[in-house]
């Protein structure tokens, strides 16, 4: 069992570098295959992602589309993004604190086969200087102008 | 005049850290040299100012000095004294100072008191530490001056983040940023060894304290923000994955490697590159994660302020500091000659491979965290989460906790598998028996059941170097070892069992209404509106028994801050030795059948949860002990030195009789 010293550094050496490779490969297959997309409504009408994958939508909840079910729990409303583009999103669960319509919203989900985006999640802006990061610059009175950059520059 | 003084503190120690830095290299040069010096006290002085510095700034803070910008845009005058204490680094300037006054007063710690290294070698530390402060003053002062006056005095504040009006904001960031900056000294101890060829076991006996102590505030640090994001964010969740949650990870697993390298190092003299390259690694990833943190590149509730011009500067730092290390880690590790050999069935082999596999880890992570910010430098926006990192993290902890089970149980240098066949075959058992009962009892995720047994068979492989001892006569260090592996098996059941066995419930309740959980069952009693000194709430009062015990009272909320205008959830908590009952209350859910007002009422029953930080604690207090117990062994040898030779033998005889060299320690060599 007994090597020569260089031989057993170059053997823990390679034996490191095999590790960090795999450890390189297998990170670079594991998030081509698991990274979740953000979508916006636009994206999601035009090119949907497989029904029950799990992507994310962002995007502007509708005023006055937030509508609660009888058992108080399931919430119905609408993200709309630019264009006129919109999608139906159902979450069941306590909603964020600043969740609230005309504000963006990001929903962690997947699409249904009947077009409603089922949302097992919902990140909204937490607070002045907490928008979650495909939000920026969609926020408030002044948000136009970006928003139309940040769609830009998705398409 | 609080607000000047400070920012003539934060000047002085920037030209004191040029100092330290000028005589470093001179004593570098020639140890000889009469300007060599001038960098310890350099060091020590520096640590002085800059801790002042961070004192004047908690004295604004403290009286809600309105005239300092800082202050006037994160603090209020009504908010709760602790929270104005706290709000000092509660926001991006303040966290600064704090961090460059930790690494300041590492600085001062080790130029006052460390006198063990060769003179030319601590001058070459100095040297390198001088530098690194250094670039973090000019940062301060030259973009994030948290002394600035306005032209103004501002009438009222702005307030702090609710979400950071807690307790926890007193201890999770200041021991995170111990923890962090302590590792810098790891990092200037590595380059002034490899600078000056001295990477000796006498060295790695110098670097482990440090990198001990920073390891334990770095554990303490990341338990602390679990449980904190776990009881503020309402979510129910420990662990999100998030950049800012994996930032601090990173220097731990590197951490966590070093420091069992570099007992490596000290006991047996092996492994002097890898433990240099992992000093380097270390602190790297400390400025990594400072470099996320703080310049803007990610959003979230730890990003104070987005602004470019900032994050280009810690780029810029990290760039040269990183890169320089590297540079003279290449030039100079062929000289460093190997170590000494041992086997791959050993304690080093066992050793090695978990630092391989800690690597591994820290390279998932890692790029797992880089990621999006790559993509999205394509226009494409994803984002990782724990579809990716459980999986891909598992693939190497479960090699990694396997060989932790039995590392310590290995001689140093080279043993055979078969001397400790009953343990492994004791071990084995144990885990198959687990997955069978748990995959009788229900179907549960791969990774949790693995998980569950991993962590059963580790607890009992990290009790069993005691096997066969004198208990009171186990070293301390040695204690610290078996603390911190069983606190990881603890930590390691509470994941597991958290994600297999949690229940959850959500439900919209009128007062009256009563929910089952888990055998628990829930009744709301009533919902009423009540107000603190910053903030209104909704607040529920929830019964919650379980079987025929009188019920507990519980009072989650849902409050509302005016100053910065922000709702937050307050969860409740019922601790049990067997779990944690959590209850949040959400909207008014409109009203039911009879009229009712209903409310959102969410509830989980979540087994064993609170073992993952009683295990942090555990391996925190290992680590704690590990440094104990060195301390002892060292002050023992000294005073074993100083009566003589008899003396000296008695205590050679006993570390030989464990295996140990001769003269290393009392105590055998731990590999905590």
């Amino acid at each position: 069992m007994a090597m020569k010293a260089k031989h057993q550094r170059m053997t823990l050496v390679i034996l490191a570098l095999v590790a960090i490779v795999a450890a390189g490969l297998i990170a670079a297959w594991a998030l081509r295959s698991q990274a979740n997309y953000f979508y916006l409504p636009e994206q999601m009408s035009a090119e949907p992602p497989a029904v029950g994958q799990p992507v994310r939508l962002g995007g502007m909840v509708q005023p006055g589309s937030i509508a609660t079910q009888a058992d108080g729990i399931t919430v119905d409303f609408i993200v709309t993004g630019n264009e006129d583009s919109s999608v139906p999103v159902t979450y069941s669960g306590i909603l964020p604190d600043l969740f609230v319509e005309g504000s963006g919203v990001v929903a962690e989900g997947s699409l249904q086969s009947d077009g409603t985006f089922l949302a097992t999640n919902l990140l909204a802006k937490h607070d002045e200087n907490y928008v979650p990061r495909e939000l920026e610059g969609l926020e408030g009175h002044d948000g136009n102008d970006d928003y139309a950059e940040t769609v830009a520059g998705l398409e | 005049m609080i607000a000047e003084l400070g920012l003539a503190a934060l000047w002085l120690s920037a030209a004191l850290s040029v100092l330290m830095m000028i005589s470093g290299a001179m004593g570098l040069r020639d140890a000889a040299s009469p300007h060599a010096l001038y960098a310890r006290p350099a060091a020590v002085v520096q640590a002085f100012l800059a801790v002042l510095a961070f004192f004047l700034l908690l004295y604004a803070f403290a009286v809600t000095d309105l005239s300092i910008k800082l202050v006037a845009t994160n603090s209020h005058s009504a908010k709760p004294f602790i929270y104005k204490l706290t709000g000092t680094w509660g926001n991006h300037e303040g966290s600064m100072l704090l961090w460059v006054a930790v690494l300041a007063l590492s600085g001062g710690l080790l130029g006052g008191l460390e006198r063990r290294l060769p003179e030319k070698t601590m001058s070459a530390t100095l040297m390198v530490q001088g530098f690194v402060a250094l670039g973090f003053y000019a940062f301060m002062l030259l973009s994030s001056n948290p002394f600035e006056r306005l032209p103004v005095p501002a009438l009222e504040g702005g307030g702090l983040n609710p979400l950071l009006q807690d307790i926890g904001l007193a201890i999770h960031p200041p021991t995170l940023y111990v923890g962090y900056v302590g590792l810098s000294v790891a990092f200037s101890l590595a380059m002034g060894a490899l600078i000056t060829r001295q990477v000796t076991p006498d060295f790695a006996k110098v670097m482990r304290p440090w990198v001990l102590g920073a390891w334990v505030f770095l554990t303490f640090g990341i338990t602390a923000g679990s449980y904190w994001a776990y009881y503020e964010l309402g979510w129910g969740g420990w662990w999100f994955w998030d950049p800012v949650e994996n930032a601090s990870l990173m220097p731990w697993l590197a951490a966590t490697a070093l420091l069992h390298s570099v007992t490596v190092l000290a006991a047996r003299d092996a492994l002097r590159t890898w433990t240099i390259m992992l000093g380097v690694l270390a602190f790297s990833m400390s400025m990594l994660g400072t470099f996320l943190v703080r310049s803007g590149v990610l959003t979230s509730v730890h990003a104070f302020a987005v602004d470019p011009e900032r994050g280009s500067f810690i780029l810029g730092l990290l760039g040269l500091y990183i890169g320089g290390a590297l540079v003279i880690f290449a030039m100079r590790a062929g000289s460093i000659s190997e170590g000494k050999r041992f086997t791959v069935t050993s304690r080093e082999g066992a050793l090695v491979f978990n630092n391989v596999m800690l690597s591994a880890i820290l390279a998932i992570v890692l790029l797992g965290t880089l990621y999006p910010l790559l993509t999205e430098a394509f226009d494409v926006r994803v984002s990782v989460g724990p579809p990716y990192f459980n999986p891909a993290g598992a693939i190497f902890a479960i090699p990694m906790f396997i060989v932790m089970a039995v590392g310590p149980l290995l001689r140093w240098k080279d043993d055979k598998p078969a001397r400790i066949q009953f343990e492994l075959a004791l071990l084995a058992a144990v885990a198959i028996a687990i997955v069978a009962l748990v995959a009788i009892l229900g179907d549960y995720s791969v990774l949790a059941v693995l998980g569950l047994a991993l962590s059963v068979a580790l607890g009992i492989g990290a009790l069993l170097p005691l096997k066969g001892r004198n208990i009171r006569r186990v070293p301390t260090a040695t204690w610290g070892m078996i603390a911190a592996h069983f606190g990881v098996a603890v930590s390691l059941f509470g994941m597991a069992s958290e994600s297999a066995f949690t229940s959850e419930k959500l439900a919209a309740m009128a007062p009256g209404d009563s929910e089952v959980v888990a055998g628990w069952n829930i009744q709301l009693e009533s919902v009423d509106p009540v107000a603190g000194p910053n903030w209104t709430a909704i607040e529920a009062r929830v019964l919650a028994a379980r079987g025929d015990e009188d019920p507990t009272v519980l009072g989650p909320q849902s409050r509302n801050f005016w100053s910065p205008p922000q709702p937050t959830s307050e969860s409740a908590l019922v601790t049990r030795w067997d779990g944690q009952l959590y209850v949040v209350v959400g909207d008014s859910a409109g009203i039911d059948a009879n009229g009712n007002e209903r409310w959102q009422i969410r509830v989980w029953w979540k087994p064993f949860v609170t073992f993952i930080w009683y295990g942090g604690l555990l391996i925190a207090f290992g680590g704690i002990l590990s440094i104990v117990g060195r301390l002892q062994v060292d002050l023992k040898r000294r005073s074993a030195k100083a009566q003589g030779k008899a003396r000296r033998a008695d205590v050679e005889a006993l570390g030989s009789s464990d295996g140990d060299e001769p003269g290393t320690a009392a105590a055998p060599e731990p590999a905590e």
